[in-house]
This record gives C-alpha cells, sequence and structure tokens, in this order.
C-alpha cells in the first residue's frame, strides 16, 4: 500500500508530470473555449499537512469555488478543483466575453459556466491519467459549491486523512494576457488505486 | 482581554474564562464544543473522522469522534473542570458535495452524517448531554465557544450566523 508520507521523490515526480500533463491538456481546452492563448506555469505539486492547506487559498474562511467529482473504472477516486473567487471571477467574465470585473454577483448561467468549465478542466486532468497510464478512468458528472475554504477542503482531507495527515494537491496557474488565474487541483485515487496508477506507468513493480 | 485560541482542523483545545476557542470552516467535520458553566472551562475538538479503529495510521487522538471526545474530556478535567458540570453543543457534519449519479464514493461524500452520529454515541457512553446542535446542511461552518456563558457562535456564508 502506497501512502504519501512514504512517496519518494522518484515518485513524487512521476506525479508531477501526470499533473504537467494533465495541466496542459487542461490549459489547451481552456485556450479552445476561449478561442484564445492560454500559458501556464509548470505546475506544482505540494505535499501538506492538511491543516495547513487553507492557508494557500488565503484562509479557511475565505470563500472559494468547489467543483468535485468522483471516478471509477481502472483506477477509483476523486477530484477536487479549486480556485479562488477573483479567478472563478476572471475564468467566467472571459467565457462570457466580457470586462472583467469582480465585484460582479454571480447569477445561475455564471454558476453553471463554472460548473461547465470545471468539468472541462477536471475531465482533461483525468484523460492525461488515463491516456499516459492507460488506465480505464470514467468520471461523474460533477458537482459545484461555493463555500469556505475550510469546508470545501475537508472533503479532500478526510480522503487522505484516512491513510494519511497530509494530502497532495498541484497547483496550476494559467495566464491569458494580463490576467493570472491560480487553480489547485486535488487529485484523490482511493488507497489501492495509487499502487495501480504507479503500477501501470510502471513506477512500481 | 479574552484571548481567541484558535483550533485547527483534526485539533483540540481548552480554554479558561474569559478565554475564546474557535475552529474556522468546518465542513463534513464535527466541532464538539464541551463547557462546564461552574468553574466557565470550555473545551474544542475538530474532529474528521467518526472511528480510529477503521484506520490504521490512527495516532492523531483529535482526528476521530472516539479519541478526540475522550481526549478532550481528559484534559479539562486535569483543568479542574467537573464531570457533573459538563454540557455539550455540535455544530458541523454537512454534506458539502452531493453527486447526482450517487455512484462511488458515497461512504466518503456522506462522511458528516456518519460523524455526527459517531459523536453523539461517544457522548451517551460518557453521559454527556447535548444541549444544542447545528448539524447537517450543504454548507459550511465557523464556530465560536465563549467561556463567559458557554454560547456558541454559528457563521456560515449565506446561511447567516447564530449563538445556539
Amino acid at each position: 500500500m502506497v501512502d504519501i508520507d512514504g512517496l519518494n521523490s522518484f515518485e513524487i515526480d512521476v506525479l508531477r508530470e501526470i499533473g504537467n500533463i494533465g495541466a496542459g491538456n487542461a490549459a489547451t481546452a481552456l485556450a479552445k473555449m476561449l478561442s484564445k492563448k492560454v500559458n501556464m506555469h509548470v505546475p506544482e505539486v505540494r505535499i501538506m499537512d492538511f491543516k495547513n492547506v487553507p492557508d494557500v487559498l488565503g484562509g479557511a474562511e475565505q470563500p472559494v469555488m468547489g467543483v468535485y467529482l468522483n471516478f471509477e473504472g481502472d483506477v477509483e477516486g476523486s477530484v477536487l478543483l479549486v480556485m479562488d473567487e477573483a479567478s472563478a471571477h476572471i475564468l467566467i467574465d472571459m467565457m462570457m466575453g466580457r470586462p472583467i470585473d469582480t465585484n460582479r454577483p454571480l447569477n445561475d448561467i455564471d454558476l453553471s459556466a463554472v460548473q461547465e468549465l470545471g468539468n472541462i478542466l477536471t475531465s482533461s486532468y483525468l484523460g492525461a491519467l488515463s491516456t499516459l497510464a492507460k488506465l480505464d478512468v470514467r468520471p461523474s458528472i460533477p458537482c459545484l459549491a461555493i463555500d469556505m475554504a475550510g469546508a470545501i477542503l475537508s472533503v479532500p482531507a478526510v480522503e487522505f486523512g484516512m491513510t494519511s495527515d497530509k494530502v497532495l494537491f498541484i497547483e496550476t496557474e494559467f495566464i491569458e494576457g494580463s490576467d493570472n488565474v491560480r487553480v489547485y487541483f486535488f487529485l484523490v485515487p482511493d488507497v489501492d488505486s495509487y499502487d495501480t496508477i504507479l503500477k501501470a506507468l510502471g513506477v512500481i513493480q | 482581554m479574552p484571548q481567541l485560541i484558535k483550533v485547527g482542523m483534526a485539533d483540540l483545545n481548552i480554554a479558561l474564562y474569559p478565554d475564546v476557542l474557535t475552529t474556522i470552516g468546518l465542513g463534513s467535520c464535527v466541532g464538539i464544543a464541551l463547557y462546564d458553566k461552574i468553574n466557565k472551562i470550555g473545551g474544542l475538538a475538530h474532529i474528521m473522522l467518526p472511528s480510529s479503529k477503521d484506520i490504521k495510521n490512527n495516532s492523531n487522538k483529535a482526528k476521530f469522534a472516539d479519541t478526540a471526545i475522550v481526549s478532550l474530556l481528559t484534559m479539562m478535567l486535569e483543568n479542574k473542570a467537573d464531570k457533573k458540570n459538563i454540557v455539550c453543543k455540535l455544530a458541523g457534519g454537512a454534506q458539502m458535495f452531493a453527486l447526482k449519479n450517487g455512484s462511488g464514493n458515497n461512504d466518503i461524500l456522506n462522511i458528516g452524517v456518519r460523524n455526527v452520529a459517531a459523536v453523539k454515541k461517544v457522548l451517551e457512553e460518557l453521559k454527556i448531554p447535548i444541549i444544542a446542535e447545528d448539524t447537517g446542511g450543504n454548507f459550511g461552518r465557523t464556530i465560536e465557544l465563549y467561556t463567559e456563558d458557554g454560547g456558541l457562535m454559528v457563521k456560515t456564508i449565506g446561511h447567516g450566523t447564530k449563538i445556539i
């Protein structure tokens, strides 16, 4: 059984590479959707005590947007995409072709758009895992929540919490023109699926 | 000036009058507030999972309903709280995401409900009465326990603020 505390630097590199390709796919999907050139920074894989994770998003009480889905197939688990409110506003305004205004209240169409966006980003992300590891990965319909960072992040924290006091997540920054959007992916394979992924990639026997 | 003492995720602490205990952004986790009204001693735990017995890595006692409540109670009694005065208030145990197809990780998504049930069972075994609770729903909560009177403030985004 693999747990996060026990991952060596080579295994982390592999997960980083999946993150890299996943984020690349996500950036391409985003660029297609916006019909604009979207750049990205090399994603950063971070392993952190779960109690410190909300600080990355500006504190446990900060409102953030989360899109969650689970997946089945050769591997099982869940993906949570989290972004702060400002990033969500920027993405929605880009999709709607409006000037960016992070103070605009979000309406139902905006929320539905951001859910769809979360769907596309998480699916392209999982697509990388599926292609690289040649595994069958079938995602569920995603669902959206806007709430305190601590409350949203408790979902992956609980899932990781079954085996560890740490979480593994990937921080990606998309850049379109002068706007930077920071997105966090929490990929939580269930305990056996870590093994399956690392085996499928030939990292462990 | 009362100090504001923060309790993190999978963490617990106690406070003496006039200090205030807080935990921020409870989702499916449950905040367990114990209070001795005579000695004005409060205790707060932020648990994540129902039982330490199901989990291999269970060294952090504050993470689980069964071990956290016992540790918190012990800590309060060591600080001159009296078991017969102690009452409990609960908050949290929400389900942050509800998947429409209901497949796969339902056990994880409904962990909030299971957390609340586990907490209640432990409190019953310890004969600590629950005098108020604000649990369930699909939204996060921040709580503050005032050692002055045992009031528990529950703050949310979009679902108001109240004292229970």
